[in-house]
């Protein structure tokens, strides 16, 4: 998992963000993502973790410092599945291709193949209100995955879902980013959601939030669902927690 | 990987239903659905064809609400017929006539049904081109006001201005301008019918979910697209609502106007009505209130079934057992 030698997909640099009405939300933040690498950045909640992906997509625009990253290849899945409640699936999933202007062809084929990759096959015709919150987040990974994404942002993706229905959905991001091979930065509160995808945990401060630990995640991919009870996974939790009760402090 | 997502679903639909057991038939399909979708065969028609008791009931219970409220309503009106108007307001029976009087002599009486329908004809033709146009011009405002919030600023009073004048107050300026016939009639419709189209729409296209629009940023999605393809659509249950009061609305309008601009071949149910009471034919006057009520209930329903038509496939608010 050393790709140090490639370009960063995904570089921060010296970010601060300061939004008008004067909450400091970040404050001098700089990391680099880079093709294959899977960056999670844990934090307690309201310390701009969100802001920090904001502004790598391109959404916000950071006080000061620079964000490098190829916007056209950036996949951004929402805190919720932010599906379209009056397009089924199958039209959901190929919605943003419909905004890029893909041929109706090509974009069908790739919105059958992301279904595939997330497991939805059959549910094509259902509609938002007839799926349970995990398929949601299921049709909503399928959505940016019709682009192809080469930076894939995460924002607190499974938080709303069941423990067993996130794990299993951890197993889906784990499997896709083996196949695609993306860069990602994930956002969560969750640090065994952040050990089980990462190879690289970022802990951030309470606000004005910064990033105060880098914990490299030296487990070996592909990551089986029972990883989760090995004694070094439970270890590098540990550490991680440690660290970020001292950040909320 | 197929059969965990057939678990999830089924293990979320069955939490569903057991915290609404007694919702909605609908859950008893979609159990039948899951499960076979679980143990791999296709829900025959039987597995669907079984309404539980609870269902039958709810079928029941649908028609007998209205039922007895309407033996009811026909109770009161007879009582104050033969006894009512005398003892609490003082004043002769015929001016009210029987419910059976006013089946007798205006919907049994040729001539008499023969002038309402005519009627009915005439004020539906009103409400209906100026529904038509206030449909028109609503959304036109209502996209308009939705674009900025100064451009919403500045709109805003002239509607409540319009909603808050009385037809009556500026009834010599439309006679003025459009006359004293079928015009008139349908400038009244618009005029009290515009205000809900615009505000129903207006809430609709300007409460699209913050992350929805978010994601049409990313994709730098221009703002035509944005207004059909996110703003629109999310909007189509508010608008259908809108539609809803203003189709009652334009009924109402066409009839005021027939009150004031009754020129021209055309008499529609208010002026009908007007001719009987002058002949103090007060059965057939009453039948026309009837026509006039039916019409404006028709008017709503038939908006209801359209936007539960359009919408009632996503939208989940709308009620299902209708």
């Amino acid at each position: 998992m050393n790709n140090s030698v490639s370009a960063p997909a995904l570089s921060f640099n010296g970010v601060s963000m300061v939004y008008p009405d004067g909450t400091h939300a970040l404050s001098e933040t700089s990391f680099d993502v880079r093709p294959g690498e899977f960056v999670t950045v844990v934090g307690p909640s309201g310390c701009g973790k969100s802001t920090l992906l904001k502004i790598a997509s391109g959404l916000n625009r950071p006080t000061t410092g620079t964000v490098t990253v190829d916007r056209s290849k950036v996949g951004y899945v929402f805190q919720d599945a932010t599906l379209l409640q009056w397009r089924n699936v199958q039209r959901n999933v190929e919605l943003l291709a419909e905004l890029e202007g893909v041929p109706k062809a090509e974009r069908t084929r790739r919105a059958d193949l992301a279904i595939q990759l997330v497991g939805l096959s059959g549910f094509e015709k259902k509609y938002p209100k007839q799926l349970s919150g995990g398929m949601k987040m299921r049709a909503s990974l399928a959505r940016s995955l019709v682009l192809d994404p080469s930076v894939f942002l995460f924002d607190e993706p499974f938080g709303a879902v069941d423990e067993i229905t996130r794990e299993r959905l951890n197993d889906e991001v784990i499997a896709l980013f083996n196949r695609q091979g993306f860069a990602g930065l994930f956002i969560t509160h969750s640090i065994s959601e952040a050990v089980f995808l990462s190879t690289r945990v970022l802990v951030m401060s309470a606000r004005p939030g910064r990033i105060v630990a880098e914990f490299p995640i030296p487990l070996a991919y592909p990551r089986v669902p029972d990883l989760r009870f090995e004694p070094e996974f439970a270890r590098l939790c540990g550490a991680i927690s440690q660290e970020l009760r001292g950040a909320h402090a | 990987m197929s059969t965990s997502i057939h678990d999830e679903q089924h293990r979320d639909e069955q939490h569903r239903h057991e915290q609404h057991r007694d919702e909605r038939h609908n859950d008893h399909h979609q159990m039948a659905a899951d499960a076979a979708l679980i143990s791999g065969v296709t829900p025959t028609i039987a597995d669907e064809q079984v309404p539980s008791r609870k269902v039958k009931s709810r079928q029941l219970s649908t028609y007998v609400g209205p039922f007895i409220v309407f033996v009811l309503f026909l109770g009161f009106w007879e009582y104050m017929h033969r006894d009512g108007m005398r003892r609490w307001l003082d004043k002769k029976p015929s001016l009210l006539p029987s419910p059976a009087s006013v089946i007798d002599r205006a919907f049994l009486d040729e001539g008499v049904r023969g002038k309402l329908i005519e009627g009915l004809g005439w004020t539906t033709y009103a409400a209906g081109i100026g529904l038509a146009i206030t449909i028109v011009i609503g959304i036109a405002l209502a996209v308009l006001m939705a674009r900025a919030v100064w451009l919403e600023r500045s709109i805003y009073p002239y509607l409540v201005a319009l909603q808050a004048t009385p037809v009556l107050a500026i009834v010599p300026i439309i006679y003025s301008i459009f006359g004293g016939g079928m015009s008139s009639r349908i400038y009244v419709c618009v005029m009290i019918a515009i205000f809900p189209i615009v505000t129903n729409t207006l809430f609709g296209l300007t409460s699209v979910d913050s992350s929805q629009h978010d994601l049409f940023t990313l994709r730098n999605a221009g703002s035509f697209t944005r207004l059909f393809k996110l703003q629109f659509p999310a909007a189509m249950p508010a608008i259908f609502t809108g539609f809803r009061i203003s189709a009652g609305l334009a009924v109402i309008g066409a009839i005021v106007g027939e009150q004031f601009f009754r020129q021209g071949q055309k008499p529609g149910i208010g002026i009908v009505m007007e001719q009987f009471r002058q002949k103090l034919l007060y059965p057939a006057m009453y039948g026309g209130l009837l026509i006039a009520a039916a019409l404006g209930i028709m008017v709503f329903f038939v908006f209801s079934w359209i936007g539960k038509l359009v919408v009632g496939h996503w939208h989940e608010s709308t009620r299902r057992n209708s």
